[in-house]
């Protein structure tokens, strides 16, 4: 596993109060780990925040798995 | 009861009568208060009369950019932001049919569109610390409507909705969105009425007397404090009886 895909699994564990072995890859943010909408928000600005990168609304929208935002910052994060 | 200490408060429109009188409110009670307005010997006036715990930004709320860069300077004035008082309004009094586009849009860009950008700016830092006040200031004539005015009259009503939305969706992050809705308050306001335009207005508040800008600070105080924790979406009528709801 990445070192990006650890931060974001430990951040989602800390902000959605889930069990670690459900967060992988295709976990859906609101079917499977029960986010509300407003959570998904907070997601995004928490991984704003630690990985030090904006995520324009339009890329937020398209972060609806787990193995969506580690990809997305992946490829965008420095 | 209503302590503030150490919470830190945004006042827009701060040099206004009820602004300014909203803005020692809170001061009073403890807060660290960031005056805001367009004129800045008036706000630098009031920070010196408040004396420490006060900051002051420049802001002018028909101009998009000087809106969005006034929470971020609040924010880092006082290194967060727990209160947002969005009371800075204007009129530009006209009949319906009579009323430029201008009018309508000048109306509409400072006392609603302003608001809701100060309130989404602010509004993430306080999701992130999971508390927040919002109280915005409308007006009885939101509720009632008043001949001339339909374009303030759209304004404050549309306060109390984006209120009610945005109350019911930051809830459950400890944050609590509310109105106040004065009705005639001694102010530069309404110093400039008339004799004959006060002498009308007075016979129809049951108090016949224009209330305070400290009869507003008190209920903003109120809204912004713990106290107020499980109040959200409302909005509270300060109007000496002329309307009731």
């Amino acid at each position: 596993m990445s070192d990006v895909a650890d931060r974001v699994k430990k951040i989602v564990v800390e902000h959605l109060g889930v069990e670690a072995d459900k967060v992988v890859d295709n976990a859906n943010f609101i079917d499977d780990l029960g986010a509300d909408s407003l959570d998904t928000v907070e997601l995004v600005m928490a991984f704003e925040e630690e990985f030090n990168v904006e995520i324009p609304d339009d890329a937020a929208e398209t972060i609806v798995t787990v193995g969506d935002a580690i990809k997305f910052l992946e490829k965008n994060a420095a | 009861m209503f302590d503030l200490t150490g919470r830190k408060a945004l006042v827009t429109g701060a040099t206004g009568g009820i602004g300014g009188a909203i803005a020692r409110a809170l001061h009073a009670q403890g807060a660290i208060v960031t005056l805001s307005g367009t004129r800045r010997s008036a706000l630098d006036e009031l920070a010196a009369a408040l004396g420490e715990r006060v900051h002051v930004v420049e802001a002018n709320l028909s101009d998009k950019d000087s809106v969005e860069a006034l929470v971020p300077a609040a924010e880092s004035a006082m290194e967060g932001l727990d209160i947002l008082i969005n009371n800075a309004g204007v009129t530009r009094d006209n009949l319906f049919m009579r009323m430029k586009d201008e009018e309508w849009d000048t109306v509409l860009a400072v006392n609603l569109t302003a608001a809701f950008r100060l309130s989404r700016a602010a509004v993430k830092g306080m999701m992130r610390r999971r508390y927040g006040r919002i109280v915005n200031i409308g007006s009885v004539v939101g509720a009632t409507g008043n001949p001339g005015q339909a374009n303030y009259a759209a304004s404050k009503a549309g306060l109390v909705g984006m209120t009610k939305a945005l109350g019911a969706e930051v809830a459950s992050r400890n944050i609590t969105v509310n109105c106040v809705a004065p009705g005639f308050i001694a102010s530069p306001m309404t110093d400039a009425l008339n004799e004959k335009q006060r002498e009308g207005i007075l016979g129809t508040i049951p108090m016949a007397r224009l209330g305070e800008g400290e009869e507003i600070a008190a209920s903003v105080v109120y809204l912004s404090s713990s106290e107020a924790a499980y109040v959200t979406g409302q909005t509270l009528h300060i109007n000496g009886g002329m309307a009731m709801f």
